[in-house]
């Protein structure tokens, strides 16, 4: 027990470093990540298992539950798995306030509003033996899944959001997120945008890496002239989108039929297009990327089959084929050594590769406190940002 | 006393639903326009504030999307007019019997398909590489993309029959020596058109009006699969409802807003009670 927090509370430290760049008050105890600690309903641990109540209700994204693998579970458990998928992390968020659910499997930009609004409960590791030293360093302890030194979220599986292009026509690879971005990209009138108020990160990024002087350190702690700037390179942005997606399958046919060439994308949406000409690069300026763990309901009714269901899906076989269906890097390391098939997938997501998640802003929920360790300024939160995305499309 | 007893007994189920189901939801949806939202973990929480209603005013894209949609709504609205009463004369004065049983199932036919289904239609016709700009390519036309053009198309669409049924219908019944009265009169078939026909069929055209003018008000599935970038006042209600419900709500007012308006200055012109 005592080795795995610390454990966590060293990677959060290094987390925060990565993350912020700053070295202020992250060496201290796990009550802060980042100099950050946040006032949180407190909201009991379960100590120990009992039997198991013969059902599970999850929360998920397309393809994190399917009966490939759920199957099995409810054979060796007896707990049905009753699978909700959800399309968006603000419907999750919703849907996990009803009660009605056990377990989501939440992105960074949901984990910090439900563990502050008390909607998920602590976890506790020994409970899910499967949960080691073979989570990849990246996942473990992060900000928006461990707070106050308590373990909330269980990794899943992390993921960029990339750039995509269609090579017959952006015939040469692109290093830059500017042809996204930029009034006079070659491709105007043929981008696409991501739908929601989160994707102000996205130009957040941009200009990190082309408007220093904005002084942005973190695309997740803006205050409000660094907020302003994003959203006008959004609205020209907006001058050449064909369209913006969150709908994933609108995404996919608006590139095969050709309304869109290029935008941010998720690997799995390129690979479902099944064609070679649709291809994908992590540009230069990096990207914002998602990072999801599940989450045990604060009202959960089947706290028991839900720890087996964390644990179950924890090891390098489930983690794995979660990861491979989805198509994003599973958190399970062991997994990429259980066959040649498995080192593959885990080469061409990046797996272990952490100094490709290094270039990845993880979706975190923003916040008044900046999360880059800035107090001489208020960030703006993410009403604000919901406000702000408004105006965007007009 | 017996007679009001029955009277009571049939009436309550409808008004159960009317009260019940429809107004106390309703109500209870706008209440939540006075409360405030957590900026931080997005919880709704009761209380009394205006901050929500202001905000419609204070943020100008607010008001630009209203007035988007009233237009979007209002040009479905002529749209259809402009295609049913000529379609109407036709299938009900001029049209062979076997004709007028085709056009009469293929005006409902987009009834019988799913709504989804219908705009996901559209938006492969609409597609870049899709159906028009293929067979118009030849002529060098190229089609509206997704643009709020293809969401006024899609929406006239969708909503049609509802316009068609009633105008065709009402011009059914209209007595066929009025068109032959007009005609010994020495009058054209555009004045017979104009004079006649369109006078006698108001209120059928009001009547299908309310339907393509309120849910055109209402619908955001279309504008996001064929609208590019358009935003309609449903689409800003459906992005909020999970990050902002109280603004959500309180947006909500403004199609009711509009919707009322557009029942009480038709019913001035006393369509209402001949519907």
């Amino acid at each position: 027990m005592k080795g795995k927090i610390t454990v966590a509370a060293a990677s959060a430290a290094i987390a925060a470093l990565a993350l912020t760049g700053c070295a202020g008050g992250s060496d201290d105890a796990p009550a802060s990540s980042g100099g950050l600690t946040i006032d949180v309903p407190d909201v009991p641990m379960i100590e120990e298992l009992g039997d198991y109540e013969g059902s599970v209700d999850i929360i998920a994204w397309s393809g994190f539950v399917e009966p490939a693998w759920a199957d099995a579970f409810t054979e060796e458990t007896g707990c049905t798995v009753n699978r909700r998928v959800a399309g968006t992390s603000d419907e999750m968020v919703q849907l996990m306030r009803t009660g009605d659910y056990d377990l989501v499997s939440a992105s960074g930009d949901a984990s910090l509003r439900l563990i502050a609004g008390g909607d998920v409960q602590p976890l506790n590791l020994d409970l899910i033996p499967n949960f080691g030293d073979d989570i990849v360093e990246g996942m473990k302890g992060q900000i928006y899944d461990t707070l106050n030194g308590k373990s909330y979220g269980i990794p899943i599986g992390r993921g960029a959001n990339i750039l995509q292009y269609n090579s017959d026509v952006v015939t040469e690879e692109p290093t830059s997120w500017d042809i996204a971005w930029e009034a006079d990209s070659p491709y105007a009138g043929k981008i696409i945008a991501y739908d929601a108020p989160i994707y102000i990160a996205d130009a957040a990024v941009y200009l990190m890496a082309h408007q220093p002087e904005l002084g942005i350190k973190n695309p997740y702690a803006l205050d409000e002239e660094q907020l302003a700037a994003a959203i006008d390179l959004l609205k020209q942005q907006n001058e050449i989108v064909s369209e913006y997606w969150a709908d994933p399958a609108a995404q996919i046919t608006s590139f095969v039929g050709g309304n869109t060439v290029a935008g941010t994308s998720w690997e799995v949406l390129r690979k479902l297009t099944e064609d070679e000409k649709f291809k994908s690069t992590l540009p230069e300026e990096g990207s914002t990327g998602w990072s999801d763990a599940w989450m045990l309901s604060a009202e959960s009714d089947s706290p028991n089959c839900a720890y087996a269901w964390m644990d179950y899906a924890s090891s390098p076989e489930v983690n794995g084929a979660i990861a491979m269906n989805f198509g994003m890097a599973p958190a399970n390391a062991a997994f990429c050594e259980t066959s040649d098939e498995a080192k593959a997938h885990c080469d061409y997501y990046n797996a272990t590769d952490e100094e490709y998640f290094e270039k990845v802003w993880f979706w975190t929920t923003p916040i008044e406190q900046c999360v880059d360790g800035r107090t001489d300024v208020k960030c703006t939160n993410f009403q604000q940002w919901t406000d702000a995305w408004l105006t965007v499309k007009g | 006393m017996k007679r009001r007893a029955q009277l009571a007994g049939l009436l309550a189920l409808p008004m159960l639903w009317l009260v019940g189901i429809y107004i106390f939801s309703l109500v209870m949806l706008l209440v939540t326009a006075f409360w405030t939202t957590d900026p931080f973990t997005s919880k709704v929480k009761p209380g009394f504030t205006l901050a929500n209603f202001e905000q419609l005013f204070i943020n100008p894209a607010y008001s630009a999307i209203a007035l988007r949609t009233l237009g979007i709504a209002l040009m479905v609205t002529v749209l259809s007019i402009l295609i049913s009463v000529p379609l109407g004369i036709f299938m009900a004065k001029i049209a062979k019997p076997w004709l007028r049983a085709v056009l009469a199932v293929a005006i409902t036919l987009p009834l019988w398909a799913g709504y989804l289904v219908k705009i996901l239609a559209m938006r492969v016709t609409f597609t870049e590489e899709g159906f028009f700009n293929s067979v118009f390519a030849p002529l060098g036309i190229t089609g509206p993309g997704f643009s709020q053009t293809t969401v006024v198309l899609t929406l006239t669409y969708l909503w049609l029959p509802y316009m068609a049924v009633p105008v065709y219908t009402a011009i059914r019944q209209l007595p066929p020596n009025l068109f032959d009265a007009s005609a010994d009169l020495g009058a054209g078939a555009w004045r017979t058109i104009r004079s006649v026909v369109l006078p006698l069929i108001k209120p059928a055209i009001i009547a299908g009006s309310v339907f393509t003018f309120s849910l055109s008000l209402g619908d955001y599935i279309v504008a996001k699969f064929v609208g590019g970038s358009t935003q309609m006042i449903g689409s800003v209600i459906a992005s909020n409802i999970n990050l902002n419900p109280p603004i959500a709500a309180a947006f909500a007012v403004v199609p009711i807003a509009f919707v009322v308006i557009y029942l009480l200055s038709v019913q001035r012109t006393g369509a209402l009670e001949r519907m």
